[in-house]
């Protein structure tokens, strides 16, 4: 116990002294979740570009979806007496504790891409994106796109009751309630996966006059559009043309199925959600800004206007 | 005809669940033409049951010998990801399937050792595999939904023979070779055997090790033809979620057919049945239009009571409920007793 007061003394001293005298080669210790997904995968390739690009020393730990890896790894930045702490957390709860020592050793923690139960005054910033604003803007687009006209709509939603599946329904909801003409006919979850996405567009098809009553798909992410556009195409349907295809996420393989004019809409979620959490970071360290409790990742529209195959080139160097 | 009597509630089971998806739609029975080959929701039924029908084939063999398979979903993922990436690195079609299959077998391999020779219990033989598994099929397409475009590969998926979709072929096919190879030699009872009492069967002079990895090994093929066609679906192999879960369909799916988990007798046929009433049911569901929140829910509520209906205590109340229904027949002939 003594010694381990020690270690988080001679740490925080470690830290102070390291923040005086060299205020541009910061240190930052990054926990990531693990891989679980390309895009995580693009968020960790994106974060470890970022703090090079600004010279800052990333220490990455990989907590291969255990929140007590986490923990340890936190209890590890400490005790190295990096200047700030970047957290993916893995679950919402259990961090009171853990963050409190954060606290102590005065070290400014930011929460990535995910939010937690616990008071705010335990960590400076979080940087998320707002699902129900992606939502909002799918559903936008597809306002604009059918203008007047009817259109029926079908939806692939995420895996029931998780946080992104809730709030992009209800953002998308919240946009085509503005014209009487546009509704959703048929909701089904499809737990944000190709094969699912595939299997359960094709019910859609067949309950739904062989697909001649559908005039657009909204799909909760890519992967289940990917799959849906097969489903369609089976059918001797046009995926694009005669069902038009929105959905969320942005990753690569969305870009080749825009740029063959299958898809026609994406709304992007940034794998770069480390940039806006440094430049916090950075004014906060200069001249002690305090960022706003919550920081919102930029949600970028693209569509078939976009240099899809560009895009595409770009995206498939992330790692997704 | 006997073994006709013996699936009957397994194929009325079927009947009325078909029945209850025409009442919710009733263009289930419609089928057409489209793209060169059959389509409509019944066609769907028998093409999105191709994995968990192969994959019970394979669990209904290693549940027989009182064994449980739960890797094959994770085994799944391992060779659908080996024939992404064979014909993602320029491998023809025959390569990728060959080493897909030999990924399968490997696999099956690995399990059915732990479990003959080693003499770890089945159900954490084939743990280790279910839990690593995905792991191994994430380093193999590094961690991305690797997609492939080679249309030898998608023809396994999406192709179709004489109009019938491939997986429709490849699992009536799997699963006629392997009630053929079990029923007309003595596989099928030295298979039964070993389920029974594998000493007793290894005292008789049967070799139980090499069966009981022939068992696994047989999954372990199983598994890499739903695999594989899983993949070629989507064109890609989606590691995280290739065959997620599917193990327990698979296991449902025999249990349903009339299978027991305790080993010994087993029925192919009713294990196919049995996938085929799980996959109409999810069908069902999804042209039912109710919200999703409900899938699951109405998905156990069917399945317990198709179990109960099954239940050995319910057919026992059955039959005495016949039998002191039944007038008492004067002076029965003893002969008589023995045909019923």
């Amino acid at each position: 116990m003594q010694f381990k007061k020690l270690l988080i003394g001679s740490a925080i001293l470690a830290s102070t002294s390291l923040m005086a005298t060299s205020a541009f080669a910061l240190t930052v210790g990054f926990s990531q979740i693990g891989s679980e997904s390309g895009w995580r995968a693009a968020e960790t390739a994106v974060t470890l570009k970022e703090a090079k690009e600004r010279g800052i020393t990333l220490k990455f730990a990989d907590a291969q979806q255990k929140q007590e890896n986490q923990i340890k790894a936190l209890r590890s930045f400490i005790a190295q007496g990096v200047d700030a702490i970047l957290v993916a957390p893995v679950v919402a709860t259990g961090w009171d504790s853990v963050l409190k020592e954060v606290q102590e050793a005065k070290i400014p923690l930011i929460l990535l891409d995910r939010t937690i139960d616990a008071p705010d005054s335990l960590y400076l910033t979080a940087v998320t994106a707002d699902f129900i604003h992606e939502g909002n803007i799918a559903g936008d687009w597809l306002v604009n796109a059918v203008g007047n006209k009817e259109c029926k709509v079908v939806e692939l939603q995420g895996t029931t009751g998780s946080a992104p599946a809730i709030e992009r329904k209800k953002g998308f909801e919240q946009s085509i309630a503005k014209g009487a003409n546009i509704k959703i006919i048929r909701s089904q979850t499809a737990d944000f996966t190709r094969t699912k996405g595939k299997e359960v567009m094709e019910s859609f098809l067949k309950a739904e006059n062989g697909g001649k009553d559908i005039c657009a798909l909204y799909a909760h992410n890519d992967d289940m559009a990917v799959g849906a556009i097969q489903s369609i195409k089976e059918a001797g349907l046009k995926p694009g043309t005669d069902i038009l295809v929105i959905s969320i996420d942005a990753v690569p393989d969305i870009f080749t199925a825009l740029e063959a004019g299958e898809a026609n809409a994406t709304v992007e979620l940034t794998p770069n959600m480390a940039g806006p959490a440094f430049d916090a970071l950075e004014a906060f360290l200069k001249d002690g800004t305090l960022p706003p409790k919550w920081i919102q990742s930029p949600s970028r529209l693209y569509t078939q206007a976009d240099d899809a195959k560009a895009i595409y080139n770009q995206k498939k160097g992330l790692g997704y | 005809m006997n073994s006709l009597k013996r699936l009957a509630p397994q194929l009325i089971t079927l009947a009325v669940i078909i029945l209850l998806n025409y009442l919710v739609f009733p263009d289930f029975f419609n089928i057409k033409i489209a793209n060169g080959k059959f389509y409509g929701s019944l066609i769907d039924v028998l093409n999105r049951g191709a994995p968990v029908a192969l994959l019970a084939i394979g669990m209904t063999l290693v549940i027989a010998t009182k064994g449980i398979d739960l890797s094959v979903g994770a085994m799944m993922a391992i060779c659908g990801a080996v024939a992404a990436s064979t014909v993602d690195s320029g491998g023809s079609v025959y390569l990728a399937l060959s080493l897909a299959l030999l990924a399968g077998v490997i696999c099956g391999a690995w399990n059915g050792v732990l479990v003959a020779f080693l003499n770890i219990q089945p159900i954490i033989s084939t743990l280790i595999l279910m839990v690593a598994g995905r792991g191994i099929a994430q380093l193999i397409t590094k961690g991305a939904i690797l997609t492939f475009t080679d249309p030898g590969l998608i023809f396994i998926g999406s192709g179709s023979v004489f109009s019938i979709p491939t997986p429709i072929l490849i699992w009536i096919f799997a699963g006629i070779s392997v009630t053929f190879i079990v029923r007309k030699t003595a596989l099928g009872m030295l298979i039964e055997a070993i389920g029974i009492n594998q000493r007793a069967s290894s005292f008789s002079g049967i070799n139980a090790r090499v069966l009981l990895i022939m068992v696994y090994v047989v999954s372990g093929l199983c598994a890499a033809m739903a695999g594989t066609i899983a993949a070629a679906d989507i064109r890609g192999a989606d590691a995280n979620n290739s065959g997620l879960w599917l193990e327990l369909d698979a296991i449902l799916a025999v249990v349903i057919g009339g299978t027991s988990l305790l080993g010994g007798r087993f029925t192919l046929i009713g294990s196919l049945i049995g996938a085929m009433i799980i996959q109409s049911i999810n069908t069902g569901i999804l042209l039912s239009g109710f919200p999703p929140e409900f899938n699951l829910i109405i998905k156990a509520a069917i399945i317990v009571i198709v179990l109960i209906i099954q239940s050995p205590a319910l057919k026992a109340h059955y039959q005495t409920y016949r039998d002191t229904k039944k007038p008492p027949e004067p002076a029965p002939a003893p002969s008589s007793r023995t045909t019923s």
